[in-house]
């Protein structure tokens, strides 16, 4: 096992240095730089800050400079849209944020999913089946921009029970973790629910059924584990994509989370910035994929001889 | 207790616990004490502040959002009555001006001090003036210094010894500013942050004051003169000014603390406002004025702004490089359907550059709708009836009102001409770039003025103007604008304006479409904010004042 983690983790390290490499050239293809705006500056003014950031020199001596900083001290460099943060800075404030919302909307997403999901396999093709599976494709369908609003619309202006933006109080965190885990949720259900079901019709279900088996040891002990795989392997990419961030459910909660940096970044051509994020996220996707695979071998005894 | 728990069976005692401990929760789920509820009795101002500060350091930024939170923190030479924003002493209690009016000296109040407790001296002006200027810093704002006596040499190099630039302080409470030519907007101009004092010895103490990057500027660090200090700064999501107690007016000063949120999303905002999280948004989904205007009138503010959204013209590429072809296009735009229609937020359609009432002046030339005489001279310059000409290409940065405006310009040239014209829209730093390359034919643009005077909008278009992007050139016109520049009487200079403003109607590298108004929303316990044209409101004259 330890093999096999550290086997992976060496494979990602070329990985993320292509990630770097290609998103830094790319990034200076872009036409439009970070101060580019509507009120042109002099001459003289545009070659103080090109200077101030090293944008004067070749590109490439840009790429050895940012990767030197960036191995050896772990240095993110300095953001060129708000003027005196560096990446780091910036980052160390909003990733944390970023992601709590995603734990809690994952909280939400599994809780709600996995229980609707079983009990959906439990009474197969009745309405205790079709209710939850039917909010569940609407939980698929409907995007955030909508259920956010709405939350809002409801348990904030409405009832006055929440803020409705803002991550100041245990609060507001109620609504946006409900937006966010609503659609994990949905897909969570319908996942675990298929799952279920095939070893439900399994062989030695039945045997255990015929030796007496009370339905909860059923479900508990013989089941869950097995109908669960296809939830695990689907949370790998889940769980990164929800941690980093959601863009969407950020900017309609105003939640200081780092999706809007990321996003931000490549509109405003902050350079270190989109770098920084991107580098972040890579980390973050290549790390949960490897977790979701360990957590996947402990699960299902058969991987562990490949 | 004992007796009970025994007929309970374990399962069902947990159940009642779930059961229990869910209804306790709900009480606590009731109507609360709003933010804003919280703020009118604690004085506290809640105000959407658009986007998230690039820094509020006075010598780097130049963004509305951070002069917004920067007038709270620092206070120059002079500040603005809160109604009209005409210049009222602030740092300086009185000044004086020379004959000739190129001398201003201003003599500071004794009582001005730092948020450290230092008193504000004449030597810090200067110092914060020289940082300004300094070519290193790299400030994009320098410009609005060049009215002085060689700061526009300093800034480029060409001077090099500071004692030659026009700031001279006499003594500690006397500083002296020399200009070029009288400048009738001089004091005006001092309103602006390029013209706000820092605390040197704090930006030495954070990093090099000369350079960009320095940290100064966080909670803890800042060294204001203004009448509310930095209490708390997090991006992204909330900045806090608290009430100096070393501002010299501080008992003028009502509110106890000022809260700014970054909220993008205009959405987003107006739910804020709804659910009384703030006394003031930032602006208004355009969708939602009907609604406030039927509903709710009295929160809604609409008022006019120092802004105007026109179309920049390629002179340099055919067949638009032909005036006539400018002129017919100019005047076949409906720009009261434009205003009524799409735009529905009060704002006035614009048939010359200037807003209206700039600094009490106003455009005589005006240009006219005229579809008959924009035929014609189509015609003269040989399209008749838009035949023969090749399509226009209409550029504008990728944004929805742009983009129903250009179609509706399109359909307008369409009909009424016979003119084609083709949308081309492009992400906004791209449309910049390819706006700075006249690479483009007609493009959507918008110009905010830094200050109230008419100069602001008409010294864009001289041959050196680094914003003019039109390729148009003008010698009759760059000799009125310096004219203008050193013309002293007020009257006779907004005379020259007229002739250069009437010159640019006339030659059209720009088609003025309408003029801003600022929309959004306000809470009648706001008291002390009024609306202007420059969308400046001093804090220090402001209140929450509940009906009791």
């Amino acid at each position: 096992m330890l093999r096999f983690i550290f086997k992976r983790i060496l494979e990602s390290i070329p990985v993320l240095f292509i990630v770097a490499t290609v998103t830094f050239f790319l990034l200076h293809r872009m036409p439009g730089g970070p101060f580019d705006t509507e009120r042109s500056m002099t001459p003289e003014v545009k070659k103080q800050i090109e200077e101030y950031y090293g944008l004067d020199k070749p590109v490439t001596q840009q790429y050895f400079n940012y990767m030197k900083r960036l191995i050896l001290h772990g240095d993110l460099g300095v953001s060129q849209k708000y003027f005196g943060w560096t990446v780091n800075e910036l980052l160390a404030g909003s990733l944390p944020v970023s992601i709590e919302l995603g734990l809690e909307g994952l909280l939400v997403a599994l809780f709600f999913g996995l229980i609707a999901g079983v009990i959906a396999s439990l009474r197969k093709n009745t309405a205790g089946d079709y209710v939850p599976m039917s909010v569940a494709t609407l939980g698929i369908c409907i995007p955030s921009f909508v259920t956010g609003p709405v939350l809002i619309l409801v348990f904030a202006i409405e009832f006055g029970w929440f803020n409705a933006s803002g991550w100041n109080f245990p609060r507001d965190r109620v609504l946006p973790a409900m937006t966010l885990g609503l659609y994990y949720m949905a897909y969570i259900s319908r996942l675990s629910r298929g799952g279920m079901l095939e070893i439900l019709s399994q062989d030695f279900i039945r045997t255990a059924r015929a030796k007496g088996a009370s339905e909860q040891r059923i479900v508990w002990k013989h089941s869950l584990r097995g109908g669960l795989l296809s939830v695990v392997s689907f949370l790998g990419p889940a769980v990164s994509g929800i941690v980093t961030g959601s863009l969407v459910v950020e900017t309609i909660f105003d939640i200081p989370g780092a999706a809007r940096f990321f996003v931000g970044a490549a509109f405003n051509r902050d350079g270190p910035m989109l770098m920084g994020t991107t580098l972040v996220y890579a980390v973050l996707v290549v790390a949960m994929n490897l977790l979701a695979d360990i957590v996947q071998v402990w699960m299902n005894p058969r991987l562990r001889f490949e | 207790m004992q007796f009970a728990f025994n007929h309970l069976s374990r399962r069902r005692f947990v159940r009642y616990l779930g059961a229990a401990a869910t209804f306790s929760l709900l009480p606590g789920c009731g109507k609360r004490e709003t933010l804003v509820e919280v703020g009118d009795r604690e004085l506290v101002l809640h105000i959407g502040n658009g986007t998230e500060p690039q820094d509020i350091d006075p010598g780097v930024v130049t963004g509305v959002q951070e002069y917004h939170i920067m007038m709270s923190l620092l206070e120059g030479l002079v500040s603005e009555d809160p109604v009209d924003l005409h210049p009222v002493p602030g740092v300086a209690e009185r000044w004086d001006i020379s004959p000739d009016r190129r001398v201003y000296t201003f003599h500071l109040r004794d009582n001005a001090k730092w948020s450290n407790g230092d008193p504000v001296t004449a030597r810090d002006f200067l110092e914060s003036y020289q940082r300004n200027l300094t070519p290193s810093l790299g400030y994009e704002y320098a410009y609005m210094h060049f009215v002085v006596k060689n700061a526009e040499a300093y800034n480029n190099g060409k001077v090099t010894d500071f004692n030659q630039c026009g700031y001279r302080v006499i003594d500690d409470r006397t500083l002296e500013v020399t200009l070029d030519n009288p400048t009738p907007y001089f004091l005006s101009l001092l309103l602006h942050h390029s013209w706000y004092p820092v605390h040197m010895p704090t930006l030495r103490k954070w990093g090099d004051p000369y350079q960009r990057g320095n940290r100064w500027t966080r909670p803890g660090r800042y060294v204001g003169n203004g009448s509310f200090v930095l209490a708390k700064w997090r991006v992204n999501d909330i900045i806090e000014v608290r009430k100096s107690p070393t501002y010299w007016d501080r008992d003028r000063v009502k509110l106890n603390a000022i809260r700014f949120y970054p909220i993008e999303s205009d959405d987003t905002e107006e739910r804020a406002y709804r659910a009384g999280q703030l006394h003031i948004t930032y602006t208004l989904p355009p969708s939602k004025i009907e609604h406030y205007r039927t509903h709710d009138p009295g929160v809604l503010q609409i008022f006019p702004f120092l802004t105007t959204y026109f179309y920049r013209v390629n002179v340099t590429k055919p067949p638009v490089n032909d005036k006539r072809v400018r002129q017919a296009l100019a005047m076949a735009i409906d720009r009261e359907s434009i205003v009524k229609n799409i735009m529905k937020g009060g704002e006035i359609p614009a048939f010359n550059l200037t807003p209206p009432g700039t600094a009490g002046y106003t455009c005589r030339a005006q240009l006219k709708e005229d579809i008959a005489e924009a035929k014609r001279l189509l015609a003269e310059a040989g399209y008749p009836d838009g035949k023969g000409m090749p399509p226009v290409e209409i550029l504008y940065n990728t944004l929805e009102y742009h983009r129903t405006i250009a179609e509706a310009i399109q359909e307008m040239w369409k009909t009424k001409l016979g003119v084609e014209a083709r949308l081309v829209n492009e992400e906004w730093k791209v449309y910049l770039d390819s706006q700075r390359s006249l690479n483009y034919q007609v493009c959507r643009a918008g110009w905010t003025g830094d200050y109230n005077d008419p100069n602001t909008f008409l010294d864009l278009w001289t041959t050196s103007g680094g914003n003019n992007e039109t390729g148009w050139s003008n010698p009759e016109y760059d000799r009125l604008i310096v004219q203008a520049a050193a013309t002293a009487e007020p009257q006779q200079r907004l005379e020259v304006f007229q002739k250069a403003e009437a010159l640019l109607m006339d030659e059209m590298p720009i088609i003025p479409i309408y003029f801003y108004t600022r929309i959004y929303l306000q809470r009648p316990e706001v008291k002390g904010w009024y609306s202007n044209i420059l969308d400046n409101h001093p804090y220090k004259y402001m209140s929450l004042e509940t009906p009791k």
